[in-house]
């Protein structure tokens, strides 16, 4: 790997976005409108959004990460930039890396912007802190980003790209203890969720919404995550090829 | 020195279950402009993709610089410019120029005059996405020539071009062959052939004929190129060996 070219990358993908200020204000307001929406949809029982606002924290940079790595890494493969890339000196993991830290300033600042709605007007209440919240936002950002990377090599155009947002996201918000706890699900759901690394980002900001230090419990559900996204970029750095048919 | 940049030796190469490269043997001088001639379809850009090393073959060998193609090191000394403009479209010119310059290596500066000299001074800080194909694929060339590579493999670099701009990069691609570099370009337009040093003539996945363009008039007895083609690839259809 070489940090000159891993640096360039992300000043070069958060040039991209600077082009684009429509989507850098969809990015950062939309997470805070929706947790306001949520607020006042359970307006007459606040212990709703007590108890999901938080994971809510984590939920958003997931999917939104997800989806706008997805979408660009098919347009380079479509562009063909990404096959020039590959003629570079440039090693994969740079490219990668490059992603990765452009797309985690963006979970910062979307985070960020989306905590300070959530623990001020909205009132949601904290313990341990608002250091874990945001890292644990980043986190979910890297994963998501991870996983759209891998699941973008099975996409050929942008319209599949975009599918494999409700097919890999979904399931895991569905199973992941925001709706109802992960321990009242059935069996064979529970277990399914077991193996789903969006389970342990909401578990480690379920407790951190209670406890006020970094448990063990917390330290292992953060190393799952960190994990996972890892495993994710290896698979997805496998499926960058330089030579194809 | 080595004074073939290019050796080929019973490339064959299948692409969607057709055999797109059928054992192509050649030398690609060093230091020369070698043409790359032939009707669309007929494995130009497969053949420059092996060379550069992105293409899975299924038989024979490219050398590229005394080293098999695709080899990690010759990613810094070989250049690749593909058919459609491959750079970003959200970016500025100069800002795909600087990004390509960073992963080659070489100071933002280079990228800068390789911007100039593809003639795109006062558009440098347009978005590419506004700009037009031939604008397009002459910042796709500059993110090339920056980091000054031995070998410089364009896939039909001036199409859509206005001729005085035509003119002045086959002036450009002289210049660098003169300095050393060895330049293999693709053209489907047969006015074009007259300004390599060499010609190579690829139809149906086969090389139908390679040398000089006054060799090549000679050989086949038509002052046009174009004719001349035509005359080598009737041969080569009547099977009487054109390419000895």
């Amino acid at each position: 790997m070489n940090a000159t070219a891993t640096l360039a990358t992300g000043k070069r993908v958060l040039g991209q976005l600077r082009h684009d200020p429509r989507t850098i204000v969809l990015l950062l307001a939309v997470p805070s409108l929706l947790l306001v929406l949520f607020k006042y949809v359970f307006y007459g029982s606040p212990q709703v959004f007590d108890r999901v606002g938080l994971p809510m924290l984590g939920i958003f940079p997931f999917t939104t990460m997800f989806l706008v790595t997805s979408i660009a890494m098919v347009r380079e493969r479509t562009s063909g930039t990404l096959e020039r890339l590959l003629t570079t000196p440039m090693h994969k993991f740079d490219l990668l890396g490059g992603y990765a830290l452009a797309f985690g300033v963006v979970a910062l600042l979307q985070g960020s912007v989306s905590a300070a709605v959530a623990l001020g007007p909205l009132g949601l209440t904290v313990e341990a802190g608002v250091g874990v919240v945001l890292t644990l936002a980043v986190l979910n950002a890297l994963l998501g980003m991870a996983l759209g990377l891998f699941l973008s090599a099975f996409a050929t155009t942008e319209f599949q790209a975009v599918q494999f947002m409700p097919a890999a996201v979904i399931p895991q918000v569905l199973l992941c203890g925001l709706l109802i706890p992960r321990d009242q699900m059935s069996d064979v759901l529970y277990w399914i969720s077991n193996v789903l690394p969006l389970s342990y980002a909401v578990d480690a900001l379920v407790a951190a919404q209670t406890t006020s230090s970094l448990t063990a419990e917390m330290a292992v559900d953060l190393l799952v995550v960190a994990g996972c996204a890892l495993a994710a970029l290896a698979l997805g750095a496998a499926t960058l090829r330089r030579r194809t048919p | 020195m080595d004074q073939v940049a290019i050796r080929v030796r019973g490339l064959v190469v299948d692409r969607g279950g057709k055999r797109a490269l059928d054992g192509i043997d050649c030398d690609v001088p060093t230091g020369r402009v070698t043409g790359l001639l032939g009707p669309s379809g007929g494995g130009k850009t497969t053949f420059m993709r092996c060379v550069v090393g992105v293409q899975r073959t299924a038989g024979g060998e490219v050398t590229v610089l005394g080293l098999p193609a695709g080899t990690t090191e010759l990613r810094r000394r070989v250049g690749y410019v593909t058919q459609a403009p491959s750079v970003y479209a959200d970016l500025t010119a100069r800002a795909n120029a600087h990004y390509f310059a960073a992963l080659q290596g070489v100071p933002a500066s280079a990228g800068d005059s390789a911007l100039a000299e593809v003639g795109l001074v006062e558009d440098a800080d347009r978005l590419v996405g506004r700009m037009s194909g031939g604008q397009r694929a002459r910042v796709s060339l500059a993110c090339a020539l920056l980091a000054r590579p031995e070998l410089l493999v364009l896939d039909e670099p001036t199409v859509g071009l206005d001729p005085v701009l035509r003119r002045d990069l086959w002036q450009l691609f002289h210049d660098l062959a003169d300095g050393g570099s060895t330049l293999l370009i693709s053209s489907h337009v047969m006015d074009e052939a007259g300004r390599c040093d060499e010609l190579m003539l690829i139809r149906d996945g086969r090389l139908v004929a390679q040398d000089s363009p006054a060799a090549l008039r000679v050989r086949t007895g038509e002052d046009d190129l174009e004719l001349a083609f035509l005359a080598l690839a009737e041969r080569a259809d009547l099977g009487t060996g054109a390419t000895a």
